[in-house]
């Protein structure tokens, strides 16, 4: 494998740098947040690189599920930082952190225990890259469909109360918005299945071959990987969406707008 | 015997408002805008969260489930919205709403929604509703949309309706002439507050 220097880095730095440039001189306005991201990135991966060897040194249970934990609040706090229209109270961070935690934790914990069959099974070198994956994915599986369900809710509040006034039960009058949801929470995961190696070369398969690992290898685990953030995603979706489809209603089924906060 | 009853219904912008109104009868609501009548029409067909008690012949709300509820005290709002693309996906299978009784031709019923007129989405609103045969109707502006004929059309069908089934009817309007055509009796509703000549 071959290392890379801090002068290697560098200039890709300054890739990143001439691009602002180029979209500041464009207008493009984004050139700000571009150079913060950029940073958080470097500061970011620094950190968890550090973290990620100090665990790897002390294999430790509680260490895996303290950083897992971790990593699953973030998560819920990007999920609820994209919504639109959010649900008031922290219900989006909790009902987004509620259902990756049932997704993405038993999927991970499922994949090692049967399939990867590390000893100890939480092993840090497989369970937190394994879980940062599935976690990431599930995050934009979750963010979009309770996006899409509360945005929908919100404009087609007439048609919602049209059908519980004829006598629908509340998760009838909403199903077809509930299904989209979900639908529009699975596209990104679904698109990278089907493209996967004809469109882009998976990143965590990109990673083992750069890193020396034979490609044959790198694509079986790269396929083991993919099935898990599928499943992890799809499932994730599925419940945060019900959970949300819940919340828009009391229980004397009246659609609950005023659940929601528009925030952006 | 008293078909629907109210007992403080209070609301934002509502209230508190008490009311009763007997089956076979058509109570006519009326009152400057944004004072309060559509408000309590949905807290009648708990659509809107609101204080207050309200029954059915007696048996309280609660006893029945929110479906059933509003299967019964049914709500037909000023602008009628539709969830499918075409009439007859909104109607029941085995039932055959009576067109001709609003001038509306079978075809209607494979047109897709957008092709309508206002005024015909609102007396397919009607039967639509009618269809579920409550015990309590509700109308905000049943006739807003509608040419002179229509509206005696609508009135006739809702009158028959009424005498048929015995239901009671609440039916918010501004026309006075109408009003006085087809209630039994008038109330007025200002800045949330009832008054008017209670039976």
């Amino acid at each position: 494998m071959i290392l890379l220097s801090p002068l290697d880095l560098a200039l890709a730095a300054i890739l990143v740098l001439l691009a602002a440039g180029l979209a500041h001189w464009m207008r493009v306005g984004e050139t700000r947040s571009l150079l913060i991201a950029a940073l958080r990135t470097v500061v970011q991966l620094l950190l968890i690189g550090y973290v990620l060897k100090a665990v790897f040194g002390n294999v430790h249970w509680l260490w895996v599920t303290l950083l897992g934990l971790f990593m699953l609040i973030i998560a819920g706090r990007e999920v609820t930082v994209r919504q639109a229209h959010r649900f008031t109270g922290g219900w989006s961070l909790a009902m987004g952190s509620i259902s990756m935690f049932v997704s993405a934790f038993s999927v991970t914990v499922l994949a090692l225990t049967v399939v990867v069959n590390a000893s100890p099974w939480y092993t840090p070198q497989y369970a937190i890259p394994l879980l940062g994956m599935i976690l990431g994915n599930t995050m934009n599986g979750v963010a979009l469909g309770l996006d899409r369900l509360t945005q929908s809710a919100s404009d087609k509040r007439e048609i919602i109360e049209a059908r519980l006034m004829l006598g629908h039960r509340a998760q009838d009058a909403i199903a077809n918005i509930r299904t989209d949801s979900i639908r529009v929470g699975m596209i990104p995961i679904v698109n990278a299945i089907a493209a996967a190696g004809l469109v882009s070369l998976p990143g965590m398969m990109t990673g083992q071959i750069l890193a020396g690992s034979d490609p044959v290898e790198a694509v079986k685990y790269q396929i083991l990987v993919m099935f898990l953030i599928a499943a992890g995603t799809i499932f994730g979706t599925v419940s945060a969406v019900w959970l949300g489809s819940r919340r828009l209603f009391d229980q004397r089924q009246r659609l609950r707008l005023d659940r929601l906060k528009q925030t952006l | 015997m008293v078909c629907i009853e109210a007992k403080d219904i209070q609301a934002a912008g509502l209230g508190p408002v008490s009311l009763s109104v007997e089956s076979g009868t058509c109570t006519a609501l009326s009152g400057p805008s944004g004072s309060g009548k559509t408000r309590l029409l949905r807290c009648l067909a708990d659509l809107d969260s609101h204080q207050g008690d309200v029954s059915l012949d007696g048996k309280p709300r609660e006893s029945f489930s929110p479906p059933q509820w509003r299967t019964q005290v049914a709500l037909l709002p000023a602008e009628s919205f539709w969830w499918s693309e075409r009439v007859l996906d909104h109607f029941p299978i085995e039932d055959k709403p009576a067109l001709d009784s609003l001038d509306l031709t079978p075809s209607v019923l494979d047109q897709p929604v957008r092709q309508l007129s206002s005024g015909q989405r609102q007396r397919l609103a009607l039967l639509r509703l009618l269809a579920n045969q409550p015990g309590v109707l509700l109308l905000d502006e049943p006739t807003a949309n509608l040419d002179l004929d229509n509206i005696m059309r609508v009135e006739a069908l809702i009158a028959d309706y009424r005498k048929r089934h015995r239901c009671c009817v609440i039916w918010v309007g501004h026309d006075g002439t109408q009003l006085e055509r087809v209630a039994d009796r008038t109330l007025t509703i200002i800045n949330g507050r009832l008054n008017g000549d209670r039976l």
